[in-house]
């Protein structure tokens, strides 16, 4: 049963790294428009842009 | 002159360099629209960012600061075939959105902490039957209880902060038994757990606030769904007024930019957005939306205008005066105050379940632990059995009975044609049974129409379209809608006050005053037949012609009325209008009841009988003189054209021509009232069956655990049966 002091810290520390990943996606804006990002996924490639444009 | 508009007011700093805009826009339903707006708004130079928000209708854009106009964007978009108004954040919808993101917050926690210690508890269940060690099971339960413990306090608060609200105001609600049986069910699995027991609930607990969050969220998605439609609706209705900025230039400018004491100019055709007084011109004005009378008033030097007038025929310039100064307006808006406060007093189905469910848990829990200790059991095996009931009773399905059904039907609506503006709308609308129409506007379409079109000859009538293109006069723009024209005659002259002339083919055409297309004599015939219409001639060489015209009864408004008839539901009309109007509409429609000339108090007054006599009434309005009544109705509904202040203040604002929305509303509330009803009975139900088996002292967390899961999802699947609301309505 030693074992346990392994695998309940793996256990927890991979349910915090969802928490922690939900909280950062919550964080990015990724649930304010959820009818949009149901069809960004389908949508086709932009066509590539000359000047990149990064904010 | 020269116009410019100034967007100045709507663009915010957002960062180094980089200056922000919001625009809603209306048209936008699918991912083309969304890939052509962004492609098109990324394709101009120095913008940074272009992003469309499908679900509010709302492009973000972003620029080097100083490079580019906002005006650029609206054009750019308007080639592209969307209209886009810039839009404001109010800090109402702020607050909302802010709310909605905490809520998913505690979700996510609250969901974390369920999976975390279900997955510790099911070892401990098993083990419980077979040969788990004791010190195993400690270390399991103390571990549950450093993951729920935090969670629960986090995820937690939003019913607990609602609890002490409510307890602070000496009232109770829902919240009051759901964080008395969390945290009971946390504190005493904590002492069992320092007592080496066999059971503890830190599973039940988080769960339960899981199960209740998701309701919550639900709830929460709704309300700002339809703000951000609602804030979209004041944007596109573009409040802007055209301000002098110099003697002989003018800027389209947002109301908000606009300040007592600055001079407005008011073009024929344009609806004025400010309260002032007229300082130049003659004009006639439409004060419908204001005082639902449909007789144009002459306005001259010293008239006031407030707030909502249309301006028929003449410039006008205006000073503007203090927002609230019309003494109007403020009668209006102290009635609706009024009103608004015995609105609040309805309490909503929810609450009132919670009322009844709350003692009722609590006496069952109190005689739990007291029988036990007659019948000779310890005070702790007691105590234990009492928070059994007080977890197993925990209105988890109670919780997502109402909110399920809000979303789906609400959803449901939203395609009917019809947007919600409060929540427990559906329940107060499925209990109306006395509609009360407005005339103006409501029952009839807010638009003109020409009413003898058929009598004419088509090449005439298209003749006289293409020349009313040329005016800026509703009459006019009437006229050219109905004829469906499409260009415009070359070289027509408008005369101000009088009419359009041109000439076509060697022969004089007019259109305008009957006397100034010489056709006074067939005026009579006309107005004999329709004393409402609004008159106006065309000619061509000798030949004259006379067109009536008038707003029109909404399409389906007669079928409208027989479907509310044939559902039992009371109906008659309280207009602002002249009496021969109202008769007019009442005789058509087949509405025995009516009253014409009534005032914003009187309404309220006829509102005030109607309540006495025990009828609940639905009032569909749409004038700023209808806002109190709206607001003093049991529930109420508005067509999009409304006023600002009447759609502010209704329950359910309706879509489009036709009036079907009103029934198809009453049909899909009354469906979801019942789902409602359905799902309270189902939970109680639940609680009939599981109390009797808490209060024997056999549950273990397996039972609560599985019974709350159970009962929560089969009130979720009975809640999508609101949707398949559709039938025919007419």
């Amino acid at each position: 049963m030693e074992i346990l002091v392994i695998l309940v810290p793996l256990a927890l520390m991979l349910g915090l790294a969802g928490l922690v990943a939900f909280l950062w996606s919550l964080r990015s804006g990724q649930y304010d428009d959820l009818d949009g990002a149901a069809w960004r996924a389908i949508a086709d490639d932009e066509p590539p842009q000359e000047a990149p444009a990064k904010r | 002159m020269h116009v410019s508009r100034d967007f100045s007011h709507y663009v915010r700093t957002a960062g180094e360099g980089v200056q922000h805009i919001d625009l809603a826009v209306e048209g936008v339903h699918c991912a083309g629209c969304m890939a052509k707006i962004e492609r098109g708004l990324s394709a101009i130079p120095d913008v940074t960012l272009a992003r469309v928000n499908l679900t509010d209708r709302r492009v973000a854009l972003e620029w080097k600061a100083g490079t580019l106009d906002p005006a650029r964007f609206i054009d750019r978009l308007e080639e592209l075939g969307y209209k886009a108004y810039p839009y404001e954040t109010e800090s109402a919808e702020a607050t909302e959105v802010a709310e909605s993101r905490f809520l998913l917050r505690c979700l996510g926690v609250a969901a974390f902490a369920t999976m975390n210690v279900m997955m510790l508890s099911i070892p401990v269940w098993s083990g419980n039957v077979s040969d788990m060690l004791p010190e195993q099971r400690d270390f399991f339960h103390w571990l549950s209880a450093l993951i729920a413990l935090p969670a629960a306090a986090y995820a937690g608060q939003p019913f607990f902060r609602s609890a002490w609200r409510a307890l602070s105001a000496r009232t109770t609600n829902m919240d009051v038994p759901i964080s008395i049986g969390v945290c009971l069910a946390l504190g005493m699995s904590v002492v069992e757990t320092i007592n080496h027991a066999e059971h503890a609930y830190f599973d039940a607990a988080i769960m339960l606030l899981t199960f209740l969050l998701v309701g919550r969220v639900l709830d929460q998605n709704m309300r700002r769904r339809t703000r951000a439609v609602a804030g979209n609706l004041a944007a596109l209705k573009a409040e802007t007024a055209a301000k002098f900025v110099g003697p002989g230039e003018i800027s389209q400018v947002p109301v908000a930019a606009i300040h007592p004491g600055d001079i407005v100019l008011l073009r024929p055709g344009e609806r004025c957005a400010v309260d002032g007084t007229v300082i130049e011109g003659r004009s006639e004005i439409d004060q419908s939306l204001i005082t639902g009378e449909t007789l144009y008033v002459t306005a001259g030097q010293g008239t006031p205008v407030y707030a909502g007038s249309m301006n028929i025929s003449g410039t006008l310039r205006v000073r503007v005066s203090a927002a609230s100064e019309g003494t109007l307006l403020a009668e209006i808006t102290r009635l609706l105050d009024n009103a608004l406060q015995a609105r609040s007093r309805y309490m909503r189905l929810a609450d009132r379940a919670s009322r009844l469910y709350a003692p009722v848990v609590h006496a069952t829990a109190l005689v739990t632990i007291l029988g036990w200790v007659i019948a000779g059991a310890g005070w702790h095996d007691a105590i234990v059995t009492g928070v059994a009931v007080l977890i197993i009773t925990c209105p988890c399905a109670l919780g997502l009975a109402i909110p399920t059904v809000q979303t789906v039907a609400s959803g449901a609506m939203f395609k009917a044609g019809v947007l919600l503006n409060s929540g427990d709308a559906i329940e107060r609308l499925a209990e109306a049974d006395h509609v009360v129409f407005d005339k103006t506007g409501t029952l009839t379409l807010p638009d003109l129409e020409v009413m003898n079109a058929a009598d004419i000859a088509a090449d005439i009538f298209e003749l006289a379209g293409r020349l009313a293109l040329s005016s800026h006069h509703p009459v006019a723009a009437a006229v050219a809608q109905a004829s469906d024209a499409g260009s415009p005659i070359v070289g027509a002259v408008e005369e101000a006050g009088q009419g359009v002339r041109a000439v076509v083919d060697g022969i004089e055409i007019r259109l305008g005053r009957p006397s100034f297309c010489g056709a006074e004599t067939l005026v009579s015939d006309v107005t004999n037949l329709d004393p409402e219409a609004s008159v106006v001639a065309f000619s061509k060489g000798s030949e004259k012609f006379i067109l009536s015209v008038r707003q029109g009864l909404r399409p389906d408004a007669q079928a409208v009325i027989a479907a509310l008839k044939a559902r039992n539901i009371g109906i008659e009309i309280l207009s602002g209008d002249r009496e021969p109007a109202v008769i007019a509409a009442a005789h058509a429609l087949g509405i025995p009841e009516w009253r014409a000339g009534v005032t914003p108090a009187d309404k309220i007054a006829r509102i005030e009988v109607l309540k006495a006599r025990g009828m609940k009434v639905l009032m569909v309005g749409d004038g700023m003189n209808d806002a109190p009544s709206l607001a003093a109705a049991h529930v109420s509904m508005s067509p999009i054209s409304a006023a600002h202040l009447s759609q502010a203040t209704a329950d359910l604002v309706f879509l489009g021509r036709p009036l079907a929305p009103v029934v198809a509303a009453i049909d899909a509330s009354r469906k979801a009232l019942h789902v409602m009803r359905q799902n309270l009975w189902l939970a109680i139900g639940y609680n009939v069956l599981a109390v009797p088996v808490a209060i024997s002292g056999v549950v273990t967390p397996l039972i609560a655990a599985a019974a709350m899961s159970g009962s929560s999802i089969l009130v979720m699947l009975n809640s999508l049966r609101a949707r398949s609301a559709s039938r025919e309505i007419v």
